[in-house]
């Protein structure tokens, strides 16, 4: 007896009929409005954060997916590092230390993996790069031409080098936009020269900073960090002409000199599964006959799956506490809806003296429940999409609200209406309708 | 002798278990309502009269015995066919004239008709024709609190009308008015006898006795006489 009958439910309420009693409902929310407000509000709080705090998330976690992305999911980026002082092993002599990547082991790369597509291989060195009085401390980082197609770096104006220009080791460069900015504040810089060292550089391109490629690797928790300079690129030929292989740097009273063949390349892998395995038989490749541990490996594929994890954990916390918070909020629904259960009791047994069954008594209080919560969730859901608008104007923070978010919340808050108000509705069905009458 | 018989008791015995002990509110009550009868029952309190009234009225269902409303045995009916029965064969009117305090005069009258299922524009036009009748054409729209006792009793018959049941029954309706008002009420009453309407109504008052055709005196539970235009 009293149980939920569903079908009958169903079977029973034609359209107008629910209609009336959803409109009964609102009236009935409307008439103790006070105790609906303060009844919605845990609910409103428990959508509105869930929302504002997926939205803070998300934007964290997209922003740091992004730049790791733009590294190229389909790399494996190689960095020549100085090993550290007690691996070091430097020909004393000369007073040379040689360490990092060759183009002996790119060749070695290219004819052991078929699966690889490009390497891209790249110079840096640290210098000023001068236009006219200005100075900047920049990355000068001889690359191939290919290499804004595979870094994904979008070119504002101009364009890149063309192989002619690689062949002939001109001199040419492409700057970022950073450096642009403070190179050439008031002007294009197009078609100036800027001047490194002794030779001059003609500027065709301006490209996007390469922000990605520190960042992303320090945020997502590889060994990279370092300080990176604002970058321009020149062909790696000339790199390789105008500065050598060594480069001399004055260091505490004395000079140290360092030689690099590559400071930078790239391996592109064609299918995006095969990306993990490519790395492990990379890092096989260039562990071999090495004495001293001078590269690094940044896979962002791996980033990116690692920034995931991260992001899925950070939802799944979230998601408890959001579960907890909806669970508060419909508790406190419940009990309201027990109090007015038991205050609206003679009520119930004048409707059920006048024809009402048992699950049309379940279906008005549960409407009621449904209506509190779903207002609430309703209420919820705006504040939850404005809250993070405000909080990324406010603090300069990436947020996204992601379309299910909001239906996410107010589907569980709808739902918490359901459940909790089932029980109440219950209660009130399954009252004797001669005690009910006779109640006070 | 008018009509059929529309209410039937037979044997009708309602039990409370009071701890150990057990007590017959209702023993062995045997009688029938014919169709147009206007029946008084009257007692002395606690000798059964609401225990009696919701039996005949499907709210509580007897112990033991039988009764047949429409020549239909309901002493067996579940909840739902209960429920059924209530809302499109039986009138209420409480001496506590029940409204729903939050819904006007016109949406209290609707009341039945909207378990009925009817659509809410006949509902409406059927609750207002009621009220009309009854004399509240010009008080649709206000909330029970803001009428007389009287007016909330003519609301209470209205709503008891509106399905067009086949038994009106009435607790004490005139007990908590004034005299005035209850005359009013009565006045309805005897237009709605004119009608041939079936009305049980249970009553401490010895005229609405005589305005009725029919007493049934009820004592300790029992059917103690049963009266008709006076005779025995
Ligand atoms: N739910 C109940 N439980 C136990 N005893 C009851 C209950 N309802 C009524 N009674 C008893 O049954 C008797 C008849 O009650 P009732 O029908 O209300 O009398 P009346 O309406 O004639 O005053 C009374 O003695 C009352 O105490
Ligand atoms: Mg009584």
């Amino acid at each position: 007896m009293g149980s939920l009958d569903l079908r009958g439910l169903i079977l029973l309420f034609n359209p107008g009929k629910l209609r009336r009693a959803i409109a009964l409902g609102f009236k009935t929310i409307w008439l103790h409005r006070l105790r609906s407000a303060l009844t919605m509000l845990g609910i409103v709080f428990g959508v509105c954060s869930v929302i504002a705090m997926l939205a803070v998330g998300e934007g964290a976690g997209h922003e740091a997916q992004e730049q790791i992305r733009r590294l190229g999911s389909q790399n494996i980026i190689l960095r020549s590092v100085k090993p550290t002082d007690d691996e070091r092993i430097s020909d004393e002599q000369s007073r040379v230390l040689e360490f990092g990547l060759t183009y002996n082991d790119m060749r070695r790369i290219e004819s052991t993996l078929p699966s690889v597509r490009v390497l891209a291989p790249g110079r840096i060195i640290r210098n000023h790069v001068y236009h006219a009085t200005r100075r900047v401390d920049a990355e000068i980082v001889g690359v191939v031409p290919w290499y804004t197609g595979i870094r994904n770096l979008r070119i504002h104006t101009g364009r890149f080098f063309s192989p002619i220009e690689i062949e002939g080791h001109v001199n040419v460069c492409v700057i970022s936009d950073s450096v642009a900015a403070r190179l050439f504040p008031f002007m294009s810089p197009l078609q100036r020269n800027v001047r490194v060292g002794s030779d001059y550089y003609r500027v065709i391109g301006i490209v996007e900073s390469d922000a990605g490629a520190g960042q992303a690797a320090a945020a997502a928790g590889g060994s990279g960090g370092g300080n990176y300079a604002p970058r321009i690129y020149i062909p790696l030929t000339a790199a390789r002409t105008r500065f050598g292989e060594t480069i001399i740097r004055r260091r505490a009273g004395s000079f140290e000199a360092e030689r690099v063949q590559l400071h930078e390349a790239i391996v592109q892998v064609d299918r995006i599964e095969d990306v993990e395995e490519t790395a492990r038989i990379v890092d096989g490749i260039l562990a071999r006959d090495r004495r001293q541990q001078d590269y690094e490996m940044v896979v962002p594929l791996e980033l990116l799956r690692q920034a995931e994890r991260t992001k899925q954990i950070f939802n799944t916390v979230l998601g408890a506490i959001a579960a907890i918070s909806l669970l508060v909020g419909g508790i406190g629904i419940m009990n309201i809806m027990l109090a007015s259960v038991t205050e609206r009791t003679r009520e119930i047994g004048i409707r059920r003296a006048l024809g009402a069954k048992r699950r049309d008594i379940i279906l008005q209080f549960l409407i009621e429940t449904v209506i509190l919560s779903g207002t609430g969730g309703v209420i919820g859901v705006v504040f939850g999409v404005v809250i993070p608008v405000v909080i990324s104007r406010v603090a300069d923070m990436t947020t996204i609200v992601t379309p299910w978010a909001p239906m996410l919340a107010f589907s569980i808050s709808a739902l918490v209406g359901v459940v909790f108000g089932i029980y109440p509705a219950m209660r009130a069905a399954n009252m004797d309708p001669v005690e009910a009458l006779r109640h006070e | 002798m008018s009509g059929m018989s529309i209410v039937t008791l037979n044997r009708v015995t309602k039990t409370y278990r009071m701890g150990e002990n057990t007590f017959d509110a209702l023993h062995e009550v045997d009688f029938e309502v014919r169709q147009g009868e206007y029946v008084a029952i009257m007692g002395p309190s606690g000798c059964g009269k609401s225990t009696l009234l919701n039996v005949l009225g499907c709210l509580d269902k007897p112990t033991s015995g039988h009764y047949l409303l429409n020549d239909t045995d309901v002493s067996t009916f579940d909840d739902d066919a209960l429920s059924e029965i209530r809302g499109k064969l039986l009138g209420f009117i409480f001496q506590s004239y029940n409204l729903i305090q939050q819904l006007t005069v016109l949406e209290n009258i609707e009341v039945p008709l909207y378990y009925q299922g009817v659509g809410a524009a006949a509902s409406r036009a059927k609750a207002q024709e009621l009220a009309e009748r009854v004399g509240l054409g010009h008080r649709l729209h206000h909330k029970p609190s803001e009428l007389s006792g009287g007016q909330q009793q003519r609301v209470g018959i209205a709503r008891a009308l509106v399905n067009e049941p086949l038994v009106l029954l009435a607790d004490e309706p005139t007990g908590n008015l004034d005299s005035g008002s209850g005359a009013e009420i009565l006045a309805l009453f005897e237009a709605l006898r004119e009608q041939q309407k079936t009305i049980i109504m249970v009553t401490h008052d010895p005229d609405i006795g005589r305005q009725a055709g029919r007493i049934i005196r009820l004592r300790d539970g029992r059917v103690e006489e049963d009266t008709r235009n006076g005779f025995s």
